[in-house]
């Protein structure tokens, strides 16, 4: 019983670790490709982190079903085949059920299949860890990246097109710069200065991303 | 006549539509290995071979065997397999073959087996339906126009060191913030060749 408590308590932490302390695009500084390419509209960045989600939390767990079977000497390209595999899925349901949205980052989709993340995570923790406890990894990872785009997409959107979701929001001039490619490069760059203000403000942390 | 269609492709590749700067694409890899002129010259001659040789190899493939037999759907499984074993080829060879060049370069090549642009060259050239040469001037103009972006900025960020930015901005954000300017630099050529 006592077991089974400390099972849960683990993974939300698991959860909270991937979301906060080692999120993937504010913390960790990799994947950053679509950070910028698809958080245009907020509805791009969610559809994306969707996908990503999705995709980790698959892989996560099928690497860990099967890791006993996996000679380590292969490992990394069995990691590859499992990831493009799931993201072949993605990009096939995405592109059914929402054609308007997967007509602009299509390609960013097929592209998750390169992400740094994904990797990271099935080779530091699907692969030495149960598949419940690498279900809640992958979860946490991919809610972190999800979290990450949809405030990124949120500002730009609501600054260059002075809309969320599509719909108008403010009725002023936007600027247009933040819908614009270099926007995104500056939203993410500030956001993250912002971030290791916080954090050295009032956890006394050194601030991420320095070291990268 | 077709040599200026190939050249416009090579330039809008390279400049236009710039992987870094438009495309977003093989980011992690610019914010990494562009700190120093040495490495990023290094990673930029490695990145355009492997880049042209992937897009000639996957175009191959994709149109005799992959449309013959009906499998294009699986273009990501099969693109993402033939750029892993062609690195991983790449290293083996030049290890054996060269050791002098694989001790100079040989870091970067296991740095782009999980670069973004090297799979979307690739998923481009068959998306577009490019016929070979026009892949090989897109694949030739993605990595030029990759090695232009990390000479800027690691010509930029060498100077960056000395510059007093607030606490923290230092590393990653300014970086960023620096890309940013240079972007909007890039969007002035936008619309000078429409494909």
């Amino acid at each position: 019983m006592s077991d089974h408590v400390r099972e849960k308590v683990s993974n939300w932490e698991l959860i909270k670790n991937g979301i906060i302390k080692e999120n993937t695009i504010f913390r960790l500084v990799i994947s950053l490709c679509p950070a910028i390419a698809v958080t245009n509209a907020v509805k791009n960045g969610f559809f994306l982190g969707i996908a990503v989600l999705f995709v980790q939390t698959m892989v996560n767990t099928t690497v860990a079903l099967i890791r006993d079977f996996i000679h380590p000497k292969i490992r990394i390209p069995i990691f590859m085949l499992i990831i493009s595999g799931w993201v072949t899925v993605v990009d096939m349901v995405i592109a059914a059920i929402a054609p308007d949205v997967y007509k602009q980052i299509g390609l960013y989709i097929q592209i998750i299949v390169a992400f740094a993340s994904i990797l990271a995570r099935a080779e530091m923790f699907a692969s030495k860890h149960g598949p419940v406890n690498s279900f809640f990894d992958g979860l946490g990872s991919g809610l972190g990246f999800l979290v990450a785009l949809v405030i990124i997409s949120f500002f730009r959107e609501l600054l260059g097109r002075g809309a969320l979701w599509g719909f108008p929001i403010v009725d002023a001039k936007p600027m247009l710069i933040f819908i614009l490619p270099a926007g995104g490069f500056l939203a993410v760059g500030l956001l993250m200065g912002f971030f290791n203000w916080i954090d050295m403000k009032f956890y006394g942390g050194k601030g991420a991303g320095g070291a990268g | 006549m077709e040599f200026i269609k190939l050249f416009e492709l090579f330039i809008a590749a390279s400049i236009i539509n710039n992987f870094v700067f438009t495309r977003f694409l093989g980011l992690c890899i610019f914010f990494g290995v562009s700190k120093k002129m040495e490495t990023a010259i290094g990673m930029s001659i490695t990145f355009t071979a492997v880049m042209v040789i992937a897009a000639a190899l996957s175009w191959v493939v994709f149109f005799y065997v992959m449309v013959p037999l009906n499998i294009t759907f699986l273009k990501i499984v099969i693109f993402i397999g033939i750029v892993a074993a062609f690195v991983q080829a790449a290293d083996t060879i030049m290890r054996k073959v060269s050791p002098g060049m694989y001790y100079k370069l040989g870091v970067y090549l296991a740095l782009i087996s999980t670069n973004c642009i090297i799979i979307a060259v690739p998923l481009i050239n068959a998306g577009e339906k490019y016929n070979f040469i026009e892949s090989l001037a897109f694949g030739l103009g993605s990595g030029i126009g990759f090695a232009i972006a990390l000479m800027i900025m690691a010509s930029i960020r060498e100077k960056l060191e000395l510059a007093d930015v607030p606490r923290p901005f230092k590393g990653m954000p300014i970086a960023w913030i620096t890309t940013a300017l240079i972007a909007l630099a890039f969007t002035g050529f936008a619309g000078l060749i429409t494909l």
